[in-house]
């Protein structure tokens, strides 16, 4: 019989407990997955006691405090703080989220704090998001047009700018993508709901002369059809997008139209 | 110390930073043929050029008449004189092209009825040399600093700019006072990497994060400006950090001018829209340093709102719906998320706020640093841009949707001018293995670092300092009291602490290597304030709080060799840069 077996370093153990140094009467418990790769030891989970009455409301003050005043070897990646910037992207109470946006109140509980499922992972918090990149350059993001007119701008009308609306806005954070199961699955072909969003972007964009070019190219079984519409993707972003509508307008643009 | 395993690389020219300047720079220099490498502590979107809101100036007189020549009159009036006019008509003549090429890129702005860029009224933007209100700044509804990074950032991918993600950079490889490169740790995999280049542009930012509260990323760290200043060369009006009137009160997120633009106005506890009484014409639309005194004013007379009466409110709820969901739909988030309003029913409440960096590395409007010994001669290999640089375009105060167009157009003009400079594939010359050895011993110091004192107190307490010492309104005594207490910080490191020995993504040790940077920063900041017994644009002196131009039209430069700091000053350049426009003397500064 075949023998499957995990990798190596794929159990996760419960690691160190960082009790309460503050004598709060209002604590909550913080569990963070740690890895180091400088070392030869799998991950684990620390847990740490965080004194409520002296923290912010964002899930991001929580790490913040913890970084600072508790344990400053914990690793994770942020910028902004006011959810703009993308960087704080991660999985907190079993939803991916902007750790600067996310108030934790909303988590019952233990506060559980985990990378964006699905990516390899760099260090503690940190995700690899360099296959999502590629797959971003790969639908060149940048305006095709052949005007050569230096004095002007090139005219767009209030109602084909307003088609930009809800798609232009994307930060790039990467939680829709990381909480779709068939990117999950099939993430090194298929281009995940935030790339696609991004593909739709230039599309209707009306001043692109390259449209039908940059809709053949995402017409493929695996880029483009291996969203299954579980519409996770719209659920976790952040900002409030709509990628699934996205896909579906491609979807159907080529359905109906002649490409 | 422990050896560490250098890989060399070789480029005509280096970027450091891929905000709006470096990615606008790095744009250009591809087009010129240069081998280009962009270097940068974070994903190019993650820039804090990100978090520009309301817009990017451009007299591209969309929305009435307008001319660069009023928009540079309005420049150098907001700066109070103490802008170089050489550097600011360069900047007002070429911004509608730089707008243009934005537009072309594809940016998503805004637009008129007429299909054109939409642009709206901000804080001391006027026709006709001060009459009346312009609408001058190009708006991608409250997103522009999103739309525009996000923008760039595919054109340079268009032009297969060679990027180094996750690289944070140490020092500048100097050589007889010409740079020669740089030195930087890559944090994906640990290594250190020796960058050789015939010209390194330094686009690291802002360094807001010197201060408590700030509307600045915590990546704003000023990097490049405390690598200019261990290389032995000076900053630049480092005394001008400005206050921006609205920050969200308790968290410091921006609010844009946008709001203000669009019709929001400020109100005091006692109902009234003080703005009226400071400035007569422009009301809640004079430039930032204004409206921030004014506001300060207020809340210390005892007008403030809320439980301590320590800020004001933001109007916007008498505004048309559809000017909140079309034109500032960012703010509307930021305000729900951060201050649990809704700006339809209830006013923001807002306090002035760090917001940006006047000062920096002085260059000319070509880029070019200047100056080893306070000359005007430029320093070989070495350029600065964007909000890192001092060119001077904002003086002693920056108009909003001034920063922005600085980014491009500087972005732009470095990258002529490297092509000018250098000549693609030119050999390098050998650096001596010196530089590399006093980085590296920086670097493993803090590394090994088992002191007493962590990187967070320290930062805090340097944080503090400058908030209650050297704030919108200064006086000797405070200052003074200031560069002691920051100096006692200072000797604070002596004693930090890193946690973390690793090299991969050893966030512990970047804070700390970030807080090396900024409290030299600070350093130069307070000194730099101490010394200008005058007020003029941001800084405001309550013991001297008459401008003193016969003294102090001058440009601070202020060396910093760690806690010591050498303070010195160079003329402003009193003279344009073509006969197009005539030289704007100073006169008294109303709104």
């Amino acid at each position: 019989m075949v023998q499957l077996s995990l990798p190596k370093n794929s159990e996760i153990k419960k690691g160190k407990y960082f009790k309460d140094k503050t004598g709060s009467k209002n604590l909550r418990k913080v569990n963070i997955y740690r890895w180091d790769p400088s070392t030869d030891e799998g991950p684990r989970i620390d847990t740490y006691e965080v004194d409520m009455d002296n923290c912010p409301s964002k899930v991001l003050d929580i790490l913040n405090k913890i970084k600072n005043e508790i344990d400053s070897t914990i690793t994770y990646r942020r910028s902004c703080a006011h959810g703009v910037c993308g960087s704080c992207a991660m999985n907190m109470g079993g939803k991916n989220g902007l750790a600067c946006t996310t108030p934790h109140a909303e988590i019952d509980g233990d506060i559980d704090i985990y990378p964006l499922p699905h990516l390899k992972v760099k260090k503690d918090l940190i995700g690899d998001l360099d296959g999502l990149y590629k797959q971003y350059q790969s639908i060149e993001p940048w305006l095709k047009n052949n005007s050569t007119k230096e004095t002007t701008e090139i005219y767009q009308s209030k109602e084909d700018r307003a088609k930009l609306d809800g798609a232009y806005e994307c930060i790039m954070c990467a939680c829709c993508s990381t909480s779709c199961p068939s990117y999950w699955w099939n993430g090194d072909k298929y281009l995940g709901p935030a790339v696609l969003l991004q593909a739709y972007r230039w599309i209707i964009d009306s001043r692109d002369e390259e449209r039908k070019a940059r809709l053949k190219k995402v017409a493929d079984e695996l880029k483009l059809y291996r969203c299954h519409t579980i519409l996770n993707c719209t659920n976790a972003c952040p900002k409030g997008l709509n990628p699934a509508k996205a896909i579906a307008e491609i979807k159907k643009m080529l359905a109906t139209a002649n490409v | 110390m422990k050896a560490y395993n250098i890989i060399d690389h070789e480029y005509d020219v280096v970027v450091l930073g891929a905000g709006g300047s470096g990615l606008r720079a790095a744009v250009g220099l591809s087009e010129a043929g240069l081998k280009t490498a962009c270097i940068s502590k974070v994903f190019p979107t993650r820039s804090h050029t990100s978090a520009a809101q309301g817009g990017i100036s451009a007299a591209l007189g969309n929305m009435g008449e307008d001319d660069w020549r009023w928009h540079m009159y309005d420049t150098v009036k907001g700066a109070d004189w103490l802008g170089d006019q050489d550097s600011i008509e360069y900047l007002c003549k070429e911004a509608p092209k730089a707008v243009l090429e934005l537009e072309k890129y594809g940016v998503p702005f805004s637009r008129t009825e007429e299909g054109k860029i939409y642009q709206r009224p901000f804080g001391g933007m006027t026709k006709n040399y001060g009459n009346g209100i312009v609408q001058r700044t190009c708006a991608a509804a409250d997103r522009t600093g999103h739309a525009i990074l996000h923008t760039l950032y595919g054109q340079a991918l268009k032009h297969n700019t060679e990027f180094f993600i996750e690289y944070f950079a140490l020092d500048l490889l100097m050589k007889d006072g010409e740079c020669k490169g740089l030195i930087a740790w890559n944090l994906n995999d640990g290594t250190i990497h020796r960058f050789r280049a015939h010209t390194v542009i330094i686009a690291t930012g802002g360094y807001g994060k010197v201060y408590y509260s700030a509307t600045s990323a915590h990546t704003c760290t000023g990097d490049g400006n405390a690598m200019v200043l261990r290389a032995g060369l000076p900053l630049q009006d480092m005394e001008f950090v400005q206050f921006h009137p609205t920050g969200i009160y308790g968290h410091g997120t921006l609010i844009s001018e946008g709001v203000r633009g669009e019709g929001g106005y400020l109100v005091n506890s006692k109902g009234e829209r003080f703005m009226e009484r400071y400035a007569p014409n422009a009301k809640d639309l004079a430039s930032r340093d204004v409206v921030s005194r004014s506001m300060s004013i207020e809340i210390n007379e005892g007008r403030g709102v809320g439980k301590d009466q320590d800020h004001v409110h933001l109007h916007l709820s008498h505004l048309d719906k559809s000017v909140i969901e079309n034109r500032l739909p960012g703010i509307t988030e930021a305000a729900r998320l951060f201050a649990n309003v809704d700006v339809t029913k209830d006013p923001i409440p807002v306090v002035p706020t760090v917001h940006y960096n006047m000062g920096g590395i002085p260059t000319n409007y070509k880029a070019e640093v200047l100056t080893m010994n306070g000359s005007e001669k430029t320093v070989p290999g070495l350029m600065a841009i964007g909000e890192a640089a001092c060119v001077s375009v904002h003086g002693a105060n920056r108009l909003g949707s001034n920063s922005l167009i600085d980014l491009v157009v500087f972005g732009r003009a470095a990258a002529k001018r490297a092509a000018e400079l250098v000549k693609p594939g030119t050999p390098h010359e050998e650096i001596p293995e010196t530089e590399t050895q006093k980085c590296l011993d920086r670097f493993d110091k803090l590394r090994s670092a088992q002191g007493d004192n962590s990187t967070a107190e320290l930062r805090l307490s340097m944080q503090k300092t400058m908030q209650s010492k050297c704030a919108v309104f200064r006086t000797e005594k405070n200052l003074k009291q200031g560069v002691d207490e920051i100096g006692k910080t200072y000797d604070g490191m002596d004693s930090i602490s890193v946690k973390d020995k690793s090299l991969v993504f050893n966030t512990d040790l970047v804070e700390t290597l970030e807080f090396d940077n900024l409290i030299r920063q600070a350093v130069a900041t307070v000194d730099s304030a101490y010394h200008r017994k005058e007020s003029r644009g941001a800084h405001a002196r309550e013991d001297y709080p008459k401008r003193d131009d016969e003294k102090f039209m001058q440009h601070t430069l202020a060396w910093c060799d760690g806690k010591n700091t050498k303070i010195s000053y160079r003329p402003v350049h009193q003279s344009t840069l073509t006969n197009e426009v005539q030289y704007f003397p100073p006169q008294e500064r109303v709104y």
